[in-house]
């Protein structure tokens, strides 16, 4: 008798828990449309309405519902709010409205989530590596190559059709900014932001040390002469930040050493990866140079929140010049909205470009350097609505659209239309958009690059903390390259 | 000259009793200090990485509350930590008591080892494995695929320590009930679950707080944002900066941590929370 | 007459129990009791964590050409993690993190409190359990702010409670999270020593008081040999647990430099942000072996002489 009341007890705790498994995936009421048939897994947004969409690519039959869903990590009230508020207020109903308007019933559903990119990028991996997924995710640039490899991405024209390359938007975005997405002349998405690289200063600090307010350093000497003349003067001001810890990531690459590196005229990638160079030499020997003398905080460099500590000394006027991108001046220091406000930002706040070693000696032998990132969005192979996806996407990057992200918070676009628009008001940014992106630099489009990006971080930060002599570190840096990459694929070596 | 011994023993005394107190103090204030900042920075105006008396105000719950996933992400966490719970708890004492009656060889090695299973499992490295699992049985986006996960890295564990419990049950009061008429499952429920039950209340709380505070699984093997637990949910609070909003983690913090410590003072208030007569090892 | 059949019994069952038989349970019984907790160790512990072995010993990748493809190689990934400086140093880390914040932070203090707290009854007791109890399961999301917040150079806790202005998480990143550890697991070494000294037999102190035996006599001679079983349990959990433990990355992201890059933060560094999942997954078959080799010592130096 027991024996069976023990066994009841057991089939009620299965019951018990199948019944909260369904319970959960029908609680979804924050999310909009509920996912048909989740319980069961595989399927989800896609399963349920992959029968209806006969003639591959077809499009749904008038007045059946079509979901189909985008990814982002962003998250109403978290992580990228505005990105998401943007999303669920003006594109995904403007873009049903449109679509109910040409007769067709659907619906776009968000995915929220706010977490480290690097949790976002393995929850894309692990998603297209078992052929599900988003129809559109927000995706890096940088990302492109190593999830093409994988056999993760396909080019829009494959998975869509040749209608791909008649979208007008295309010439509203630079050939260098629309590259940001291109493999082997495939486009793979539609760019969406890009930024760039200059020198902040405090005005409030040059002119209390002596120096112009309108700064423009036309070589490394005047960087470390402004340096050493805010030591000199201001000896509780950190004169100089160029990132150069591990701790800081990607920050570390693109905001304090590949400006530097391209200032010497030698690129990350020149048709093989660039090793032990004279370049890699110079300028680890200027990260060496300001540490060294202590125009820039070494220490700083280690600790593990080391950007949010730059920037809220930058903010409180305690570092006179850091190099970062222009999402430093619109959403760091920010007057209102900004995490570390500056409120008179524009007045004590000034911007130059990033000079070369020498004048003409960075890449391309010009004057200044600088280097970009890109966001944009791509499609996922395994959409069930080719069609309808690209519609979505093409939606996402219209010039509406655009023009209403940046309402919400200016940023220099893929959109030349947008940012002569938008940024009228804004100098810093029209300087960025039409003084640095025509010297600006994008990461090479290489599956290895996220992992030579970690060594540069190693090397820097072996300088900086006096772990290694320049020249170790060159020889330490062209040893860790060929491990990535392979001896075959690492030239420029001395 | 010298004190007379009763003098130098009372001086002793009173030495080693301040030496104690010390003791206890420094401890005490080891444990408590951390918590300072939990109980502060919640209802600071400006709350920063710095424990300040705070300028008080409730600002901080209620620009909390307009997050959308607050309130449902702590009701995904409750459903999942007790399933989870329920789960275990059932399965590993049926489990710790046979394997506490029969002798099986090796027994106390393979769970050991076992044991190191779970953590490689817990890892970012098994990753892969358990999501194309996981989607191949159809559970991603599930409860049960993450209920059925933890469970699996959590049994060995509890069944570890349960079994030392049901070590010490002595087997002469299941020889009465046996020769009385019992079943083996009556035995378990009637005479060596409240003998254990404190160990089970242990077992409990631990699976709870396993399950509470994990990110990797729930994260990895859930999709929708509704369905997040509060441990997925914490990261995602950000200034529109970009930078983490104190204002709001502190408060969540807050809220976040309650229900586990509710739930320890109630088992400890309800069942007994200790080993006490339990492992023998 | 009537007791002695049954006395017979009893010895004979304990015989048969002594030597294995499954007389209570049954073979069968015993069977249908361990199953549902097999079945799920088997399918989503086993299962995944052989699958993750097997990948150590492929190059498999999150992304790029090995994510496609990966390749068979064999122990290529255990020699290049045995010869890497990155993987030694992060296994010097952890020993001297096992040893310092579960050894002898957790089982020490832990035996300490519970000896202290022995004889203590009433609110004393209580608060002290409940505080170090909940340090214990508050999440580690939590904990991990609240150990910034206390070690924070510039306005932390710690530092403004105090004359020195120590920048703890940067000059003393290890010991921090060492202390950190010890904050945290010290509960349950305190809760299983609590049941140790509360089981033994109040007379075997007391025989050896009168013997005259100083207190550190019979912490050797009476107390620590016969809590050794206890001794052992807690130190191959807390062991373990700590070895494996993710949550110093939360405080100090395994820096400054690698300095406090535990195994679990490599292998997170590994799989996650570089997506190198066979790489990973050869550090944790290794850590596997590190793991046993410790519970081996264990055995050898507390071992169970007396069972």
């Amino acid at each position: 008798m027991l024996r069976r009341s023990w066994r009841t007890a057991l089939i009620l705790l299965v019951l018990v828990l199948a019944a909260a498994a369904c319970g959960g995936d029908g609680e979804n009421e924050g999310s909009g449309e509920d996912l048909p048939g989740a319980d069961l897994g595989g399927g989800t947004e896609n399963a349920a309405a992959s029968t209806e969409n006969g003639g591959g690519g077809g499009g749904a039959a008038d007045g059946e519902a079509v979901n189909i869903s985008i990814i982002e990590n962003a998250v109403r009230g978290g992580k990228n709010a505005a990105t998401a508020a943007w999303l669920l207020e003006d594109v995904i109903p403007a873009f049903e409205q449109r679509m109910a308007d040409e007769g067709q019933n659907v619906t776009v559903e968000l995915v929220e989530g706010g977490t480290g990119d690097d949790d976002y990028k393995t929850r894309l991996a692990l998603d297209l590596r078992v052929g599900e997924g988003a129809d559109i995710m927000g995706f890096d640039q940088f990302w492109l190559s190593e999830f093409n490899a994988a056999g993760y991405l396909a080019p829009l024209e494959e998975i869509v059709g040749p209608q791909v390359s008649d979208w007008e938007g295309w010439d509203a975005i630079p050939e260098a900014v629309q590259g940001s997405l291109v493999l082997e002349d495939q486009r793979y998405g539609i760019p969406f932001g890009t930024d760039g690289r200059v020198l902040f200063f405090r005005k409030d600090v040059f002119e209390q040390a002596g120096l112009p307010t309108d700064w423009q350093p036309e070589s490394w000497q005047d960087i470390l002469e402004a340096g050493r003349t805010i030591q000199q003067a201001m000896p509780d001001v950190v004169p100089l930040q160029f990132n150069a810890g591990q701790s800081m990531g990607e920050a570390t690459t693109l905001q304090g050493f590949v400006p530097i590196l391209l200032g010497t005229g030698v690129e990350l990638y020149e048709g093989q990866w660039q090793g032990n160079t004279e370049g890699l030499q110079q300028a680890l020997g200027f990260f060496d140079t300001v540490y060294s003398e202590g125009l820039g905080d070494a220490d700083l460099q280690l600790r593990g929140d080391a950007r949010d500590r730059t920037f809220e000394m930058f903010a409180n006027g305690q570092i006179g010049v850091l190099a970062e991108s222009d999402y430093l001046w619109r959403s760091v220091i920010a007057p209102e909205e900004g995490l570390f406000p500056v409120q008179n930002r524009d007045e004590v706040i000034g911007y130059a470009k990033i000079p070369a070693m020498e004048p003409g000696a960075g890449i391309r032998d010009e004057d200044f350097v600088s280097a970009s990132g890109g966001t944009g969005r791509v499609m996922n192979p395994n959409t069930q609505h080719p069609e309808i996806a690209w519609e979505f996407l093409k939606e996402l990057g219209s010039q509406e659209a655009v023009q209403a992200f940046v309402e919400r918070e200016p940023r220099i676009t893929a959109r030349t239309d947008v940012n002569e628009q938008a940024l009228e008001g804004q100098p810093m940014l029209s300087f960025v958009a039409e003084e640095v992106l025509p010297v600006t630099w994008y990461r090479p489009g290489f599956q290895e690059y996220p992992q030579v990006s970690e060594v540069i971080q190693q090397t820097v930060e072996d300088v900086v903390a006096d772990r290694s002599a320049v020249d170790a570190a060159a020889q330490a840096y062209e040893q860790a390259l060929i491990e990535i990459v392979g001896q075959e694929n690492v030239g420029g070596g001395q | 000259m010298a004190a007379s011994p009763t003098q130098t023993r009372t001086v002793q005394r009173v030495l080693s009793r301040i030496g104690f107190y010390l003791l206890v103090i420094v401890v005490g204030a080891f444990f408590a200090l951390p918590m300072l900042w939990l109980i502060f920075a919640p209802f600071d105006r400006t709350p920063s990485l710095s424990v300040e008396v705070p300028s008080f105000t409730l600002a901080n719950f209620t620009e909390m509350f307009e997050n959308p996933f607050v309130l449902s992400s702590l009701r995904n966490s409750v459903l999942l930590s007790v399933i989870t719970m329920l789960l275990v708890c059932a399965s590993a004492a049926l489990c710790a008591y046979a394997l506490s009656r029969v002798a099986v060889p090796g027994r106390d090695v393979l769970l050991y080892i076992l044991l190191l299973f779970s953590s490689i499992v817990t890892g970012s490295a098994a990753m892969v494995p358990i999501f194309q699992l996981m989607f191949q049985l159809g559970l991603i986006n599930t409860y049960t695929g993450v209920v059925l996960v933890m469970a699996g890295g959590l049994l060995p564990a509890g069944i570890f320590i349960l079994k030392d419990f049901m070590d010490t049950v002595p087997e002469s009061y299941e020889e009465s009930a046996r020769v009385a008429g019992a079943s083996s499952v009556q035995i378990l429920k009637d005479i060596v679950v409240p003998v254990v039950r404190p160990g089970l209340a242990v077992i409990a709380v631990w699976v709870f707080v396993q399950v509470w505070g994990n990110f990797l699984m729930p994260f990895i093997l859930l999709r929708d944002p509704a369905m997040q637990p509060a441990a997925v949910i914490m990261y995602s609070f950000y200034t529109s900066g970009g930078q983490a909003d104190l204002s709001v983690i502190s408060a969540f913090s807050l809220l976040y941590s309650v229900p586990v410590v509710l739930m320890y003072l109630f088992v400890n208030q309800r069942y007994g929370f200790r080993f006490h007569g339990g492992i023998k090892g | 007459m009537t007791a002695e059949p049954e006395a017979a019994e009893r010895e004979a069952t304990d015989e048969e129990s002594a030597t294995g038989g499954a007389n209570v349970l049954g073979n069968k019984g015993a069977a249908a009791f361990v199953a549902p907790a097999a079945g799920l160790i088997g399918l989503f512990l086993v299962f995944p964590a052989l699958w993750t072995l097997y990948l150590a010993l492929t190059n498999m990748r999150l992304t790029g050409l090995a994510a496609a493809e990966p390749q068979f190689v064999g122990l290529e990934n255990f020699l290049n993690a045995v010869s890497e400086g990155e993987f030694l140093n992060s296994l010097y880390v952890t020993l001297i993190f096992v040893l310092g914040s579960a050894v002898i932070g957790q089982a020490f203090l832990g035996f300490t409190l519970a000896w202290i707290l022995r004889d203590w009854r009433g609110w004393q007791r209580q608060a002290f359990e409940v505080l170090a109890i909940v340090a214990w399961i508050i999440p580690a999301s939590v904990v991990a702010f609240l150990w910034i917040a206390l070690l924070d150079g510039d306005s932390g806790t710690l530092n403004t409670l105090s004359p020195v202005n120590v920048d703890w998480l940067l000059e003393y990143p290890l010991l921090s999270i060492i202390f950190f550890n010890t904050w945290r697991g010290t509960a349950f070494s305190m809760l299983l020593f609590s049941a140790a000294l509360n089981s033994m037999p109040p007379s075997h102190l007391e025989t050896a008081r009168l013997a005259g035996a100083s207190f550190w006599q019979q912490l050797r001679d009476v107390i620590l040999p016969s809590i050794r079983g206890h001794i052992l349990t807690t130190l191959l959990l807390i062991s373990l647990w700590t070895f494996n433990l993710f949550t110093p990355y939360l405080i100090t992201a395994g820096g400054p430099g690698s300095q406090t890059e535990t195994l679990p933060i490599y292998i997170y560094n590994v799989a996650l942000s570089n997506g190198r999942l066979g790489f990973g997954a050869a550090i944790s078959a290794i850590m596997l072996v590190i793991n046993l080799i410790i519970a081996w010592i264990y055995l050898r130096v507390v071992g169970k002489q007396d069972a």
